[in-house]
Order: C-alpha cells, then sequence, then structure tokens
C-alpha cells in the first residue's frame, strides 16, 4: 500500500511540480491533438495485431516439445528488451529499402515494400511487443493444470472442444491484460515511431512532450500532455478490467504433465506460427549481429566500463522493481485494486516529464551529476514497474487463491511468509519480472540526457555518442554488445526464476 | 465448550445464522445440501468467514477479531492442504513454527509425528511424489503435532477410497482421543457420519440447526434433509 | 569494509571518474556528444585545467532547457554547445554574460557581431551523398526538387533537431514565398523524418536513402578517420544554411575571472587547433592553412546563408506550420 501510493506520488507529483513551475497546464494546438489521436490509433493497432498474433504461437509452443523449444521461447522474448535503437537498425536491415525482404521481391517483379510510414510504425511495435504478448498468453496456457487437460482428453474432448471449454476462457481472461499492455508501452512510443513513421504523421504524444520541451521550452504543454497521457493509461485499465472474465481453473499439483498435441493439420500450422514467428523476430536481430560482431574487439575501453556500470545500475533497478511489484502484487491480491492502477501508471507517464519533475524537485538538494545515477536507477525501476505488475499480480492472486487460507490457518505472517510462500511459489514470475526489469533498465537511454554525468555515461549513451561522433560501424559493435547483456541479464533471471521453481 | 451466540454471517443475499453450543471434546458430523453452507459454518469458526453480528466462544474466549493462524484451531480442506514446493517434513514442522526455525527438539517431535502416521522414511518428498493417502497423512501429521483443541474437516477425505477414508478417519480418532480434540467434520457420506460423529449438526435454510443424535437423526431426516440424503 | 557489494558497486559506478584534478570546482555544461572520448569534451577539460588551476566538471545534457530549469541557481559557470537557432531564447532568459571576446579574427563565412555567445565552430548543412552509389548528384536546389521521387533523401524533424531546423530556414531563405511549393515537390522524394541527426545518418551509411541532411564538414570523418572519400557534399549555387556552436557565460557565475579566461580559452590555438577532428567541423578561429590537410578537400559552397535570430525567429513558426501542412498529410 505504502508503495502504491509512492508510485501514485513519484508519477503525479512530477506532473505537477513541473505544471507548477510553467505556472500552470497550456492549451494545445491542432498538431497536438493530432499527435493524441495519431498515438491512440496506433497503439490500438499495434495492440490488437500483438495479442491476436500471439494466440497461435504460444498455442503451438505450450503444446509441442521439441529440441531448444526453452531456448526458442526464451530468444523470442528477447525483441521486447532490445533497445530501441539496436531494433530500429535490424528492422531496416530486413524490411528496409536495401534490405533482405526487397532483394527477395525484386526479383519477382514485386515491390519495394516501404517500412516508412505509419506500416514501419505499427510493423516496429509489433516486432517489440509480440514478445510481450506471446509470453502473456503462454504463461496463461501454462496457467491451466495440466489435470484440466488431462480431464479433457478423458472426455474426449477434440482439439475444439479444448478451445471451447478451457483455452477461451483462458484466452478471455489473459488476452485484455496483454492487449492492454501492448497498448499502453505503444502510447508513450517515441524514438520507433520518429525513427520510422516517415515524419509528422507519426508524432506521438511523448515526441510532443520531447518537442514541447526541447523547442517549445513550453513545460505548461508538456504536462497537459503528461496529464492526457495519465488520463489515457486510466481509462485504457478501466476498460480491460471490464474486459477481463476470471477464469477461475484453481490449482494443480506442481506435476510437469505435457499438454495434449493434436496431430494433422494442427501440427503443420503451429509449425509454420513457430517458424514464421522465429523468423520475424530473430532475423532482424541476427543482421544487427553480423553487422557489429566483427567490430567488437576493436571497441574502446570506455564502452567496456560504461557496459559494467549499466550492468550494475540495471541489477540495482531490478532489485528495486522487484520490492516494489511484489508488495504491490501482494497488496492488490489481497483485494485493494485501486494498487493496481497506481502500479501501471508509470507505463504511460512521460520518462521526460517524470525526470524533469524529479530534478526541479531535487536540484536544491544535490547537483545534476549527482543526481544521474541514482534518478536514472529510479526511473528505470518505476518505468519497468508495470510490466512486473502484469507478471506478478495474475500469480500472487492464484497464490493467495490456492494457499492463503492454508498459510492464514497456520498462522504463517510477515518475514516468514515471505520466505517459505511466497518467494518458493513465486519464483518463476519473479525471475521473469526481474529479467525483464533488469534488460529493460540497461537499454534505456530515458532521462539520461537530463540528468547525464559526462564522466560516468551508461551503455545506451554511450551508443548514442558513438553515433554522434559518425563512428557508425563502433556503434553497430556497441549495439551488440547492449543487446547481448540486455539478454544475458534476462536470461539469468528467467533461468534463475524457473530453476527454483523446479525444485 | 465451543459457544456459537447468535452468531451471523451475511455474504450478498447469502446467509447463515448458528445459536448452540458444542461440549470440548465432542465429535460433530456437519451435514446439508450442497451450498447450504456447511463450509462458511467452518469458515466462521476458522476466521475466514467474518461475522456480521453475534460472536463464537472458545472456553469462555471471545474469538472475533483474533486472526486465523491465533486461533486454538486446525483445519483440513478437501485439498491444497499440502505447500507443494516444501517437503513432507516442512510441511508437518509448520505446525510447529510458521516460520520453520525449529528447535533438534521439534525436529524430534516432527520425525515423531510422521513415523505416527507411518511416513518416517517419506520425510524428504515432496507432496507430488506421494499418492492421495499419504498426502492426507501427512495433513494428519500436521493436525496431532499443532495439538490444537478445535479441528475442523472441510470433507478433507471425500477423495479418497473407502479402505483409506476408514484407515484416515480410525487415525482421526486415535489423534481426537488423545488430545481430547473437539472435531467438526464436514461430510457428504451419511456412513461416515455414523461412523465418526456421535452428534450431528444440520445446516439448512440458512440455519446451522444445534446438534442431534446422528443414529437418530439419519433413521427419521427432516423434510428437507430426507430429499437430500435420498 | 563490512558490505563488499557495496564497495564493489560503488567502485563499478565511478570506475570512469578520473582523478579530481586541484583547486576551486569550475562547472561547464555542454550537449551529449561531449563527453565521449572521441568528442571534444576530454580535450577541453585536460586543456583548460592547464592553465586554470581548477577543476573542471563537465555536465552533458540538453544544455538551454537545464538552464533555464535552473534559473539564477544554476551551478554553471560557462555553457558550451549552444546552437545559433537558440540565441534569442537564451537571450530572452537574461541568465547570460557578454563574452568580452574580440571578434575580429574569426575566420567564418559569416560576419558574427553578438556579444554574448561565442561561436568555436562553424558549418552549413547539405545533403551529403555516396559517389559510388549515386553518379549524377542534383547540382542546385532546385535540381533537387526537380529530380524524379526515387531519388531517397533522408532529412530530421525540424522539432527535435537542430539540423531539422536549419533545413527549414535553408528552404525559407532561398525559395521565400515558394517554400510550400519547395517542401511538396520535396516531400516524396523524402524517405523518412527521423527524430536525430544520428538516425538518419546511421540510415545512410546502411544504404537506405542515396542522400543526407548533414554538414558540408561531414565526408572530413569519412576521408580523415576511415580513408574514404566516396562520401561528398552536394553543393548548390543557391547557397546554404550556416550553423554555429557556441559558448557563452552565465551571469549567476560567482567565478567570473575563470569563466573569462575560459572565454579567451575557447578562441586559443590550442582549443581551436583540436575543433577539426573533434567536432567534425570548421574552427571558429582558426587559419585554413592551420587546419588538417585532407579539409582542403572538402567541397564549399559559394553563399552561405545565415538569418539573424530576430529573423529566424520571426520565420520558425509559419516556416514550421508549412513543413506540418506538408508532411502531416
Amino acid at each position: 500500500m505504502i508503495a502504491g501510493a509512492a508510485v501514485i506520488v513519484l508519477v503525479i507529483g512530477t506532473l505537477a511540480v513541473v505544471a507548477a513551475t510553467a505556472g500552470g497546464l497550456s492549451a494545445l494546438g491542432p498538431w497536438d491533438w493530432r499527435a493524441v489521436r495519431f498515438t491512440l490509433w496506433q497503439a490500438a493497432l499495434s495492440a490488437t495485431l500483438s495479442a491476436l498474433l500471439a494466440v497461435p504461437v504460444a498455442r503451438a509452443l505450450a503444446r509441442r516439445r521439441f529440441a531448444g523449444r526453452g531456448l526458442l521461447i526464451t530468444l523470442l522474448g528477447a525483441p521486447f528488451i532490445l533497445p530501441v535503437i539496436v531494433a530500429i537498425m535490424g528492422l531496416i536491415a530486413v524490411f528496409g529499402r536495401n534490405g533482405l525482404v526487397n532483394a527477395a521481391l525484386a526479383p519477382l517483379g514485386l515491390g519495394p515494400v516501404s517500412i516508412y510510414g505509419w506500416q514501419g510504425v505499427i510493423l516496429a511495435h509489433v516486432f517489440f511487443n509480440l514478445p510481450l504478448a506471446v509470453r502473456m498468453v503462454l504463461h496463461g496456457w501454462q496457467a491451466i493444470p495440466a489435470e484440466r487437460f488431462r480431464l479433457a482428453q478423458s472426455l474426449g474432448f477434440t482439439p475444439a472442444d479444448t478451445a471451447r471449454h478451457l483455452e477461451r476462457p483462458m484466452l478471455r481472461e489473459v488476452l485484455p491484460g496483454a492487449w492492454l499492455a501492448v497498448f499502453l508501452v505503444c502510447l508513450t512510443s517515441f524514438a520507433v515511431a520518429l525513427a520510422l513513421g516517415g515524419g509528422p504523421r507519426a508524432t506521438t504524444i511523448e515526441l510532443a512532450i520531447y518537442q514541447a520541451f526541447r523547442f517549445d521550452f513550453d513545460m505548461g504543454k508538456a504536462a497537459t500532455l503528461g496529464l492526457i497521457q495519465v488520463g489515457l493509461c486510466l481509462v485504457a485499465l478501466l476498460l480491460s478490467r471490464r474486459a477481463t472474465v476470471t477464469a477461475g481453473f484453481g490449482a494443480g499439483l506442481d506435476r510437469d504433465l505435457p499438454l495434449p498435441a493434436p496431430p494433422g493439420w494442427r501440427r503443420g500450422a503451429d509449425t509454420a506460427a513457430i517458424l514464421l514467428a522465429a523468423a520475424f523476430l530473430l532475423v532482424p536481430m541476427s543482421f544487427v549481429i553480423l553487422q557489429g560482431a566483427p567490430r567488437i574487439p576493436a571497441l574502446p575501453d570506455a564502452v567496456w566500463s560504461a557496459a559494467a556500470r549499466s550492468v550494475v545500475m540495471a541489477l540495482i533497478s531490478a532489485a528495486l522493481t522487484l520490492t516494489l511489484a511484489l508488495a504491490l502484487a501482494l497488496s492488490v491480491a489481497e483485494g485493494r485494486s485501486w494498487v493496481e492502477a497506481a502500479g501501471m501508471l508509470p507505463i504511460v507517464a512521460s520518462p521526460l516529464v517524470l525526470g524533469t519533475g524529479l530534478f526541479l524537485l531535487l536540484r536544491n538538494v544535490a547537483s545534476a551529476p549527482q543526481m544521474a545515477l541514482p534518478v536514472t536507477v529510479i526511473i528505470n525501476a518505476v518505468m519497468a514497474l508495470p510490466f512486473a505488475l502484469r507478471i506478478l499480480i495474475p500469480a500472487a492472486r492464484t497464490l493467495r487463491a490456492d494457499y492463503g487460507r492454508l498459510a492464514d490457518s497456520l498462522g504463517m505472517r510477515g518475514m516468514a511468509r515471505l520466505r517459505l510462500l511466497t518467494l518458493p511459489r513465486l519464483s518463476g514470475p519473479l525471475g521473469f519480472a526481474g529479467g525483464l526489469s533488469a534488460a529493460l533498465a540497461m537499454g534505456d537511454l530515458g532521462v539520461i540526457t537530463l540528468f547525464a554525468d559526462s564522466r560516468n555515461p551508461t551503455l545506451p549513451l554511450q551508443l548514442y555518442q558513438l553515433m554522434n561522433s559518425y563512428r557508425m560501424a563502433d556503434a553497430a559493435a556497441c549495439a551488440v554488445v547492449l543487446m547481448a547483456i540486455s539478454f544475458a541479464l534476462f536470461w539469468i533471471f528467467d533461468k534463475g526464476g524457473r530453476l527454483h521453481a523446479a525444485l | 465448550m465451543l459457544r456459537f451466540d447468535r452468531a451471523e454471517t451475511r455474504l450478498g443475499d447469502f446467509a447463515l445464522s448458528a445459536d448452540f453450543s458444542v461440549a470440548a471434546g465432542a465429535r460433530l458430523a456437519v451435514i446439508g445440501p450442497s451450498g447450504s453452507g456447511k463450509s462458511t459454518l467452518l469458515g466462521m469458526i476458522a476466521g475466514f468467514v467474518p461475522l456480521s453480528a453475534g460472536r463464537i466462544e472458545w472456553e469462555g474466549r471471545d474469538l472475533t477479531g483474533t486472526p486465523p493462524g491465533a486461533r486454538p484451531v486446525s483445519i483440513l480442506f478437501q485439498d491444497q492442504n499440502l505447500f507443494p514446493h516444501l517437503t513432507v517434513a516442512q510441511n508437518v514442522g509448520l505446525g510447529l513454527r510458521p516460520d520453520l526455525r525449529l528447535s533438534p527438539d521439534q525436529r524430534q517431535a516432527v520425525v515423531e509425528a510422521l513415523r505416527q502416521v507411518g511416513l518416517q522414511d517419506l520425510a524428504n518428498r515432496r507432496p507430488a511424489q506421494l499418492s492421495g493417502g499419504q498426502q492426507s497423512r501427512v495433513a494428519l501429521a500436521r493436525v496431532a503435532l499443532r495439538a490444537q483443541p478445535i479441528l475442523l474437516l472441510d470433507e478433507a477425505f471425500a477423495a479418497l477410497g473407502p479402505a483409506l477414508k476408514t484407515e484416515m478417519l480410525a487415525l482421526l480418532r486415535r489423534i481426537a482421543d488423545r488430545d481430547g480434540t473437539t472435531v467438526l467434520m464436514v461430510t457428504h457420506d451419511p456412513d461416515d457420519a455414523r461412523a465418526f460423529a456421535p452428534e450431528t449438526v444440520v445446516v439448512m435454510d440458512g440455519v446451522a440447526h444445534p446438534p442431534m443424535p446422528t443414529g437418530a437423526l439419519l433413521d427419521h431426516p427432516p423434510e428437507g434433509l430426507r430429499a437430500y440424503l435420498g | 569494509m563490512r558490505y563488499p557489494a557495496l564497495a564493489l558497486l560503488t567502485g563499478a559506478l565511478t570506475a570512469a571518474t578520473p582523478v579530481l584534478a586541484a583547486g576551486p570546482e569550475f562547472t561547464v555544461y555542454a550537449p551529449d556528444y561531449f563527453a565521449s572520448e572521441w568528442g571534444p569534451g576530454p580535450k577541453i577539460e585536460a586543456g583548460f585545467e592547464k592553465i586554470c588551476g581548477c577543476d573542471l566538471v563537465l555536465v552533458t545534457g540538453d544544455v538551454l532547457p537545464r538552464i533555464l530549469l535552473e534559473g539564477d541557481r544554476t551551478k554553471a559557470d560557462v555553457v558550451i554547445g549552444l546552437n545559433t537557432d537558440v540565441t534569442l531564447r537564451a537571450r530572452e532568459s537574461g541568465l547570460f554574460a557578454p563574452h568580452g571576446q574580440d571578434l575580429s579574427g574569426l575566420t567564418m563565412p559569416v560576419t558574427w557581431t553578438d556579444d554574448t555567445f561565442l561561436p568555436f565552430n562553424w558549418s552549413e548543412i547539405a545533403f551529403i551523398y555516396d559517389a559510388n552509389r549515386l553518379k549524377n548528384p542534383p547540382a542546385t536546389f532546385q535540381d533537387l526538387l526537380d529530380a524524379p521521387d526515387d531519388l531517397k533523401i533522408l532529412i530530421q524533424d525540424p522539432r527535435s533537431s537542430v539540423s531539422g531546423l536549419a533545413m527549414l530556414l535553408w528552404v525559407k531563405s532561398v525559395y521565400g514565398d515558394k517554400a510550400l511549393e519547395a517542401w511538396q515537390k520535396l516531400r516524396p522524394k523524402v524517405l523518412t523524418v527521423t527524430p536525430g541527426w544520428s538516425e538518419s545518418y546511421g540510415m545512410f551509411t546502411d544504404g537506405e536513402a542515396d542522400m543526407v541532411l548533414s554538414f558540408t564538414t561531414s565526408p572530413a570523418y569519412h576521408i580523415g578517420a576511415e580513408q574514404d572519400t566516396s562520401k561528398r557534399a552536394a553543393i548548390f549555387p543557391e547557397g546554404h544554411y550556416f550553423m554555429a556552436e557556441l559558448a557563452a557565460r552565465l551571469k549567476s557565475s560567482d567565478q567570473p575571472e575563470l569563466a573569462e579566461k575560459f572565454m579567451e580559452y575557447v578562441l586559443s590555438p590550442d582549443f581551436q587547433g583540436m575543433i577539426a577532428e573533434a567536432n567534425w567541423s570548421y574552427p571558429s578561429k582558426l587559419a585554413r592553412d592551420q587546419l588538417p590537410a585532407y579539409f582542403a578537400a572538402l567541397d564549399r559552397p559559394e553563399r552561405t546563408i545565415f538569418l539573424s535570430e530576430t529573423e529566424a525567429e520571426a520565420l520558425r513558426k509559419p516556416a514550421l506550420e508549412e513543413w506540418l501542412s506538408v508532411f502531416a498529410q
């Protein structure tokens, strides 16, 4: 509860400080409203596509067993944690004018297809967020106790029956959440929209905020836009709550029973879903690696010290996120649903507004370079919170439903309950959430421009510095390092959590 | 003595009231149609279901407001009585200390409790590696170790076969006799009631009726109960 | 230490912190790119500390927004790296003090008389192309507008990039009332508009487009650092828009002598001599023959266009509306 209140204060407080410093909110011009409309439209479309495409992929992954399946699931999660700039490099290598797709289409007399424009924004958003949606839906599949599938089999359910009685209720519960998560991520999209959007047609709210700060010096407008973002978040959250229906499968004992894998055309369809998703998500990343890897040995030492610094910051940030998220999730599971809304707020809080607000609040306490690293850590932790919550809340609810009364009747409270029940039962989702938080913190440029400390750049900042110094080849190599570390952090957390859960 | 003093609970348009006393050491069956509120009655005693009026007393002490873990109560559910990630010994040990920081004496007590239910060799297994009957015995071992004066059974053995169920009831009786435990057992099986409980509480039409002799009740059931018993 | 993990952490966070120089702290705000070991920051820090007896603290980030947020409570003694397009706004804040330098020896194609903002480098914006890929680059701006639409160019958003804003003023200066038509002709050739310079330049080097909006001095990097002479600036007889980066003193500084010394240092041969290869631009006060030899190979426009800050400010809003009306379609 305290954690929930703290998050609200941070998000709303920084907004208020920015507005107060500006002497009030400013009215918006027609271009700003256009940005609001475009933002909503692209976020809704991206979310719908990501959620729908996630279903066949997650189902295929849930019911098929093949060598390297675990690795593939982890790999498919990678785009979500890719730093935007790295992902865009990869997408252009595949879908750009000189890319793989156009090269393949040209001899057939087709194309060229253009990645630039709204279709590029949607493509990039689906690329980023399909992994998130797949993971959420896959979790949903795995949360149906294997006993239920066994029961279905014994009742002679056809795959269609299984879909109707088990899978569709699960999807009704999981999909609104997945849709909302993607929608909210896309609401605050900034760099993606501008790099691939092809111009001001594809201006998002976050970009408008950036422009208000940087070029108009209009903090009032920034605060107004920030407020609109928060408002949109609350509306979306409310809508998704309406749409969510709890499936109520109850608990199963932790037996590892494989899900039924229907043969016939469904096997072919599953294979196709997995292969297509893997190609769409992994080929762009392979290109980034191919382009950058050869230069890695030549990278200057500064890159490596920046990498070390970023890793430490990402770890602290992830620890902070997990602590907050666990406290919030347990509180939500106890029925305090406003806490959930509080925890989801940061997803649409503009990092720029957040950063500027903190900067204004703290300017009399510490100097900017002193604030740089701690503030970056805090903001990264808060920005990752909604994702961690999305993962932890359902798990915490299930935990409470299944074992809450038993633990209560045995008088398990406080640290003992945390140590003996909560942590071990939630280690899987905790590992996943921790990996996600660490990786997101690793790749985030976020508020660093306002708070940058030149003597201690983070790895993403270093990457931009390389690009700004024309060193595109070094930047490509740096991108590979950044990607590798983000990925390694995620993998270690996720694996650690799942290993522990399997004990 | 366990006393329901015009105890009442409301959950939406569902209501259940109870106003009677149960002597310490009594064995009671709780029967009634599905959805009549048998589990709710147990939940009121265990502290999961808050009272909207009245009070529940144990030996003259008001239990209202006491959290579930601090009540003189052990409860066994139909399932989910064991934590799947903890070993058998840990699951039993929770009955002594919810933080599992056991002293050597307490560890010995856990071993002893497991020996009494015949599971001393399975102390380091996890519940998923046990059969249903073994899982029930682990839960009973914890009940024995906690030695709370009130034991609530919410269809705890409903999933077991007749032979196993008889075995569990016997084990239960042994533990209850040793400690003089007051037992309330929700059951759907009239035979269980006859075999185990001299008295029976009928839960029907929003009321938990005062205990009546089981034999007489089942031989001449009142109107609503007759339909349920068939 | 009792907490080895904490020690490790502190160590990692501060690993790159150089040993502090002796003397009072002297705070300089600069853009991000200054900080990298290839940027001018480290050289400025070393060079100035040699003569000032102070500890120069370089703080990087968005310079002007930060100064405006902090107002007269800012810790900055001087700023470096402001752009010509923000001078009006910066001046109106009343936070800056005259630089006190003699401007007569500047080696810039425009006459500079500003007594507050001191230029330390300059260049013009231009479209860069790869001579191996684009055999017949447009010879004039008009040629560019009239080129077939499959000639693809990359530009930057004037609302988030200084080069993008300079392009806006460039088109307005060259085409005046016909600027809207010029943008309409350019529109189908624009592959995409990126938020900053680095994104579009990266796409250009990846071969995504034929030309990219950058600087007349951009080819210097490719010649100097990569021995690659294929990157060229397309020089248009209509003229090229001028951009300079500026340094300025803060009124609120309690170390005016050091600030004055820093302004002197900015125009000193030591500072000016490193600009060419640290910024890949022309230094503001350095004779041609003192530049690295390959700078002579750079194509130079015959005409340099520069608007006064009041002219630029007056044009900015309507020009932006024009641009938006074309690019938001």
